[in-house]
């Protein structure tokens, strides 16, 4: 990625909640940060690694991220690691000990909520990992907060000792809006000074550590009751009170800018006194959080009189036209007025694999094998769910499609019987959390199929770099990882192991079909680069030619969204079997000329612009 | 709190909807507004649905556009212009490129691509002006061209001049050398005086 402006001190700048803590964290003086990237948390690490003056990485997952961090934290130095939330539950093992032995340079973590689940598997609320480990959070409203909050994190952290949650979600992660930087300021690191009492957390080490967590949460409490990012701005409408944190606040003032508030931003441990002080000053108070009532069961646990969840929802974003009709409805009010008309019905639009995508070949194969149950992933190779392959059957979490795929094989009933058990990972998940799995699998002795779509790079999240590609952080060459021999040391023979083109249909529906019969564990590896990273390389372009072309419809199963339909018809069959014909033509101006579409198409109809025929360099198309 | 206004940008993942709704941000700071930027993009969107909302004013809080309250929509395809009727306000004005992008579902048989956008919207009875965003870019010579077009469409319908978010849009091929700077000049020219004369044959 292209480096960032420099932004003098002082100056303001529209920035996603995201650049705004990937400043601080440079203004912060911090040496290492480390990461794994998910939506919404990916640019902080992105723009960090743009900063000169520290180390980034893409560590292979979030525990191992938070490992890095740690470490140097326990040296002295100030440390930054992020993740969105799914990644905290893969971290939080080595979270639960960081809260025992603490830090001695600050260390902040930001974890990102997908929050109304723009591309994750759960939505799940971060906030209760600092109840679960004792630490503090720090939930930011916009960009400018979650600047000064990462900065006073720092702080924080360093004062008690203790590491910070930065609680963001994507509405604070991808909403950009005015922050005023400061300058870069120094942090000296205080070194590491042995103290295995304290870092060596083995049973007796560890037990005596539990009543200083315990001790400080009292201190933490005391702190969040005197904090200013914890203060309540008066209303002359007393009908309502709230108690809001995050993006809600902003929400909360949206459409009551008459009512007394209680913002949060030092929200855990929750500052009791502050919240009675609002109760006493309205008649009725409203918890407006996301996306758990997590404030709210607290305070009704102290015998605060609140309203939540009772009339709030439980799940996805809150926003001025969900929070306003609760409200009417609460004081008995007429409901507001605010869209005129329901939306109009669309077709739905989801997001399809790219144009010469690698794995399209890989599911149109699928596809088109029978008797197979698939199991998945987390990536772009998820989309292989959608249509028209419909050829993945399960997705759970990072990496575990290796064992729910082993599950499937040993616990099969007598309907599978006669199945068998595909499991498909991408390369850098597969390092994440799959190798775990595929030697379990290959130890258990399974009979699974493994696909590793080797496409380069993290897909999903824009192409970043991994031990899979050969490139670091900032592109420059990096050790490069040969799944082959990889794979062969967990265990898995090496006659069981192929290595496909995987724009060559042919070899890799043989190589699918006799593996899938053999009973043991194989592997086989697609290596062709993702067409978004730099290694990809188009070829010429691919047309189709109408007086050939008999409507079949073939390639449009390979799913590429560069072949279009023109028209349609129907035809009736010798056997009189009806079928529907669509006429197609490719898009020449995006088509990378990947060649997959050509292998389906009986009569050769798709084939290489022909010198006579006028080139359409220009048709409708996406910016690149 | 109407005194913000409220513009969503609408169309598909890889058009640069979201880079043209920062080109409008920074137009607006430029003049000293408070200004927040948002949208709704999942799995990365390839493909997929990308709408980006735009607010600014003397102070903004939520982020979100609340439907019935944008003040213009601006659509950089049919079917998306029409999706998103339903978040203009009463007066509002729909400014769309009439280009279809008709995606796999669609080319698959599942679902129809609604026959004419157009008309469905004028049937909510919002103000709408229509041309085609897509040619005009291809007639200077390249696709890329028509999100300044798209952002030249929506010069007249600010609060502020179109100097500044000309200023704005120029300053981003400024390193890119004086063809660039050029080329963009024009199309955001072409963009403006098409829904100039489109909305001048309405009237
Ligand atoms: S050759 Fe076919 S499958 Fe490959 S990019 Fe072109 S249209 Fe798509
Ligand atoms: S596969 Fe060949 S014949 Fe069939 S629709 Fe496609 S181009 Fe036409």
């Amino acid at each position: 990625m292209a480096a960032v402006m420099p932004v003098p001190a002082a100056s303001r700048v529209l920035m996603s909640g995201n650049e705004a803590v990937a400043r601080a964290v440079w203004e912060a003086g911090v040496k290492v940060a480390a990461a794994y990237p998910g939506t919404p948390s990916t640019e902080m690490l992105e723009v960090i690694s743009t900063y000169p003056d520290l180390y980034a990485e893409w560590s292979v997952n979030e525990k191992v991220s938070l490992e890095v961090a740690i470490g140097c934290a326990y040296a002295g130095s100030r440390a930054f690691c992020c993740m969105k939330h799914v990644g905290m539950n893969v971290a939080s093992d080595a979270l639960m000990t960081l809260t025992l032995t603490g830090v001695v340079g600050g260390l902040v973590i930001a974890i990102a909520d997908d929050v109304g689940l723009s591309s994750s598997q759960n939505e799940q609320d971060s906030r209760y990992w600092g109840r679960f480990a004792h630490v503090p959070v720090l939930e930011p409203a916009d960009s400018q907060e979650a600047y000064a909050m990462t900065l006073y994190g720092y702080a924080l952290s360093e004062k008690l000792q203790v590491p910070v949650i930065l609680r963001m979600t994507t509405r604070i992660n991808h909403v950009k809006s005015l922050v005023t930087v400061g300058e870069r300021g120094e942090h000296v690191g205080a070194g590491f000074t042995k103290e295995p009492a304290r870092f060596v957390m083995v049973p007796g080490n560890a037990g005596k550590r539990i009543p200083l967590m315990f001790a400080r949460e009292i201190k933490l409490r005391e702190l969040a009751e005197t904090s200013e990012l914890n203060f309540i701005e008066d209303g002359p409408d007393k009908r309502v009170g709230f108690i809001a944190s995050g993006p809600a606040y902003m929400h909360v003032k949206e459409s009551f800018p008459n009512a007394p508030v209680l913002k949060l931003g030092f929200s855990s441990p929750v500052p009791f006194d502050k919240c009675r002080e609002l109760a006493a000053m309205v008649d009725q108070v409203v918890v407006v959080e996301e996306v758990e009532p997590l404030v709210e069961t607290e305070l009704k646990a102290q015998g605060l009189k609140v309203i939540g969840k009772e009339i709030l929802p439980l799940q996805g974003e809150l926003s001025p036209n969900v929070l306003k009709p609760a409200i009417a409805r609460l004081l008995g009010e007429p409901m507001p007025e605010t869209t005129t008309f329901a939306p109009m019905q669309v077709f739905p639009r989801p997001p399809t694999m790219c144009v010469a995508c690698p794995h399209l070949g890989v599911y149109y194969t699928l596809s088109q094998v029978r008797n197979l149950n698939i199991s998945g992933d987390i990536g772009c190779y998820t989309l292989g769910a959608g249509h028209p392959w419909n050829a993945l059957d399960t997705c759970v979490s990072m990496g575990a499609s290796m064992g729910v795929a082993l599950g499937m094989d040993k616990g099969r009933g007598e309907a599978d019987k006669d199945k068998r058990i595909v499991a498909v990972i991408g390369d850098s998940t597969f390092l994440h959390m799959g190798m775990q799995g595929l030697l379990d699998m290959v130890y258990n002795k399974g009979n699974v199929t493994v696909l590793l779509l080797d496409n380069r790079a993290v897909g999903m999240t824009g192409g970043q770099n991994n031990p899979g590609n050969g490139y670091g952080i900032h592109g420059e060459e990096a050790p490069r990882i040969d799944f082959a021999r990889l794979v062969s040391a967990l265990g898995v023979k090496d006659e069981r192991i192929h290595k496909v083109n995987p724009y060559e249909l042919p070899v890799l529906f043989k190589t699918i079909r006799d593996e899938v019969k053999v009973p043991d564990v194989s592997v086989i590896i697609t290596d062709q680069p993702c067409v978004l990273v730099k290694d990809y390389h188009k070829l010429k372009p691919f047309e189709v030619m109408d007086d050939k072309c008999t409507g079949c419809g073939n390639c449009i199963d390979v799913g590429c969204p560069a072949i279009h339909v023109t028209s349609r018809g129907k035809e009736v069959k010798p056997s009189g079997r009806e079928v529907d014909l669509a006429f197609v033509r490719i898009e020449t101006s995006v088509c990378t000329g990947c060649g997959l579409c050509v292998q389906p198409c009986a009569p050769k109809a798709i084939v290489h612009h022909m010198a006579t025929s006028p080139i359409n360099l220009v048709t409708k198309g996406c910016e690149a | 709190m109407s005194e913000n206004t409220n513009i969503l940008v609408v169309g598909i993942g890889g058009q640069g909807v979201m880079t043209a709704t920062e080109i409008l941000a920074e137009a607006a700071i430029a003049l000293g507004h408070d200004a927040k930027k948002t949208e709704v993009a999942g799995m990365a969107q390839r493909g997929g649905v990308v709408s980006s909302h735009l607010r600014f004013g003397q102070r903004v809080l939520s982020p979100q556009i609340t439907p019935g309250t944008a003040d213009v929509l601006l659509g950089f395809e049919s079917a998306e212009a029409m999706r998103w009727q339903h978040m203009l306000r009463p007066g509002g004005i729909t400014l769309m490129n009439t280009a279809r992008l008709v995606p796999p579902v669609v080319e698959l048989g599942l679902f129809d691509y609604p026959e004419d956008p157009l008309a469905e919207i004028k049937k909510c009875g919002n103000k709408v002006v229509a041309f085609d965003a897509t040619s005009i870019a291809q007639g200077l010579g390249d696709i890329r061209l028509g999100n300044t077009v798209m952002l030249g469409a929506i010069a007249d319908h600010l609060p502020f001049g179109a100097e500044t978010l000309l200023d704005c849009v120029l300053k981003r091929f400024q390193r890119k050398g004086e063809k660039l700077v050029e080329l963009n000049r024009r199309a955001f020219e072409a963009g403006r005086a098409a829904v100039g004369q489109a909305e001048a044959a309405l009237a």
